[in-house]
């Protein structure tokens, strides 16, 4: 039920993000879904894409920093109250979000959010339990 | 503990004093009689002959620098006539001349002594096989070490450096025991072993004498877990005499100077009064008992410190730490000397593997600014923003402890091609 990230460091400076995005790009690769957390010196891409090793061979290549990790992607109803549903459960477990981002696809009728918690096997079991959706690294892949 | 020389290196200190003390008087005669330039230097300070009677007044007599070779070159500050030359050494200036050093028949002996004091502090005698890897010619290194060799009674293989798989055939046939070369040329000889399949641990070495180039810590232990030995750091300089200044012994402690002929002092190199022991400053030397070439009080632009606190090995004289930079590369940030190589360190105890890093000072206003530009590799790097706030935080704290100095610290991706630049690209001074 995990579901592999890319995370890659990012140095604060004109053109960084352009350039690894070029590199990706180049080698036929798909963003699937992204997030930028940046502060005022330094940045960390956080990526899913359709074909994760072929991205690390070309990222070791292009001397980029940068370390798999391991994430929750949930299916959230496409309605009014449809996060907030999701995290009550969470929050109801004592269970603390690190950061989350939106996938650009949608499944049907459902939104899909990656997560990433301390306790990520734990947290993916409570939204099961709750009847939540979790998509597995194939599904995710097959988007 | 018996070994080469054993009696000279364990005077106890009074009596080492004494003996310092006439040497450094005559060495003040002699030069007044046999050179010009340092005639003419004395003169200017109201030394006369016979005037020195204590080691203390060793800090009003002149400084030599390197400077005074270019300007005397070639043969200028030789205290000996020619014909009592027997060997020249010359080491290339990185700007304009060579500066060039002589040793008269007594001076060879001597250095031969000092070099042969080098291999014995690694635990060498007339039974080790040497082999000497260092570059034969004009560079002190190979002679040096050579000469060393044969006086301790050993039996030398005189190779030079290059030529890696001649040097491991060699090693393996000829069961060398003792290995004298650059810590690089070391590397190197374990990259061919690799290559070649041949492992160190199956030969017979026991101790390597790496001088004549900044190494680390960090590198010793590597080589010795790969080669199977003790890697001793030995120090010299042909200004001085070449190899044979100082050597660490086997208890890897600090360098010990072989002070009944080079006398040490460390000093501010700003405002060249000189420093307690302990703190950290340029090294000075002055070479007492040459004969062609004896030098007063020479700036050797290498930061190093010296205690004085006994060795378990027995030798009384004074040891030096590793060489740890050059004055040349020295930065003043608001009153504060800053050696890179002290930023260096600070780097490689976090990072645990060799840091790339820059510096780079600007001037705000009136203020200095340092900045260090740290590059993150794999292992530092962590998928939360907080960890590397707190890489960024750690790295500061351990400046400001060791510098005393605030930096702001900016973590950046690895630019390859800056590597190979060298030192002097490690720092950029927008001041100047």
């Amino acid at each position: 039920m995990k579901v592999q990230q890319i995370s890659i460091f990012l140095e604060n400076r004109l053109g960084r993000l352009n350039h690894i995005t070029a590199l990706l790009g180049q080698a036929g690769i798909n963003i699937r879904a992204l997030s930028l957390a940046d502060t005022s010196d330094f940045g960390i891409l956080r990526l899913i894409v359709d074909q994760p090793e072929h991205a690390r061979k070309v990222l070791e290549d292009g001397d980029i920093i940068f370390k798999f990790t391991e994430v929750i992607a949930v299916e959230v109803p496409d309605k009014p109250g449809g996060l907030a549903r999701v995290l009550a459960a969470l929050t109801d477990a004592s269970i603390n979000v690190e950061y989350m981002y939106a996938f650009v696809e949608k499944a049907e009728n459902a939104a899909i959010m990656v997560f990433r918690f301390e306790q990520l096997t734990r947290a993916g079991t409570i939204l099961r339990e709750n009847g939540f959706t979790v998509l597995t690294n194939e599904e995710v892949l097959a988007l | 503990m018996d070994y080469f020389d054993s009696e000279d290196q364990s005077l106890p200190p009074e009596q080492l004093r004494k003996l310092q003390t006439n040497r450094l008087a005559s060495l003040v005669n002699y030069l007044y009689e046999n050179v010009l330039f340092y005639r003419n230097k004395l003169k200017h300070c109201g030394v006369k002959p016979g005037d020195i009677n204590s080691l203390e007044q060793l800090q009003d007599l002149p400084f030599t620098i390197k400077e005074d070779f270019r300007d005397n070159y070639p043969f200028g500050l030789f205290a000996a006539d020619l014909e009592d030359v027997v060997r020249v050494h010359a080491s290339s200036g990185t700007t304009g001349k060579p500066t060039v050093v002589g040793y008269t028949k007594q001076d060879i002996d001597l250095w031969s002594r000092l070099a042969a004091r080098t291999l014995a502090c690694g635990g060498g005698s007339a039974n080790d096989v040497v082999q000497v890897a260092y570059g034969y010619g004009l560079f002190t290194g190979g002679l040096g070490m050579h000469y060393g060799g044969e006086k301790l009674g050993a039996t030398v293989i005189p190779i030079s450096s290059g030529n890696s798989r001649q040097q491991l055939q060699l090693m393996e046939d000829f069961n060398t025991t003792l290995l004298c070369c650059t810590p690089t040329y070391a590397l190197q000889l374990l990259e061919t072993a690799r290559e070649e399949g041949i492992d160190f641990h199956s030969l017979p070495l026991k101790t390597g004498f790496f001088g004549a180039e900044p190494w680390s810590d960090s590198m010793r232990q590597s080589i010795e877990q790969r080669m199977n030995i003790d890697a001793l750091d030995i120090y010299g300089l042909s200004e001085i005499i070449g190899p044979g200044v100082s050597s660490e012994c086997l208890e890897k402690q600090g360098l010990h100077i072989f002070e009944d002929h080079f006398y040490p002092e460390i000093i501010d190199p700003v405002s060249g009064q000189p420093l307690p022991e302990g703190e950290q400053g340029e090294l000075v030397i002055t070479c007492m008992t040459k004969q062609a070439l004896p030098l007063l009080r020479y700036r050797t632009r290498d930061i190093t410190s010296i205690t004085r606190e006994p060795c378990p090995c027995g030798r009384t004289f004074a040891r030096m730490e590793r060489v740890r930079g050059r004055t040349d590369d020295m930065l003043i940030i608001r009153g504060v000397n800053v050696f890179p190589s002290q930023i260096e360190a600070v780097l490689l105890e976090i990072e645990e593997t060799e840091p790339h890093y820059q510096i780079i000072v600007k001037r705000e206003g009136t203020l200095d600014e340092l900045e260090i530009q740290v590059e993150v590799n794999r292992k530092l790097f962590t998928d939360a923003v907080k960890g590397l706030e707190k890489l960024q935080q750690k790295i500061n704290h351990a400046i400001i402890n060791t510098l005393n100095l605030r930096a702001k610290i900016t973590l950046v991706e690895p630019r390859s091609l800056k590597r190979h630049q060298g030192k002097s690209q490690r720092v950029i001074d927008h001041r100047t």
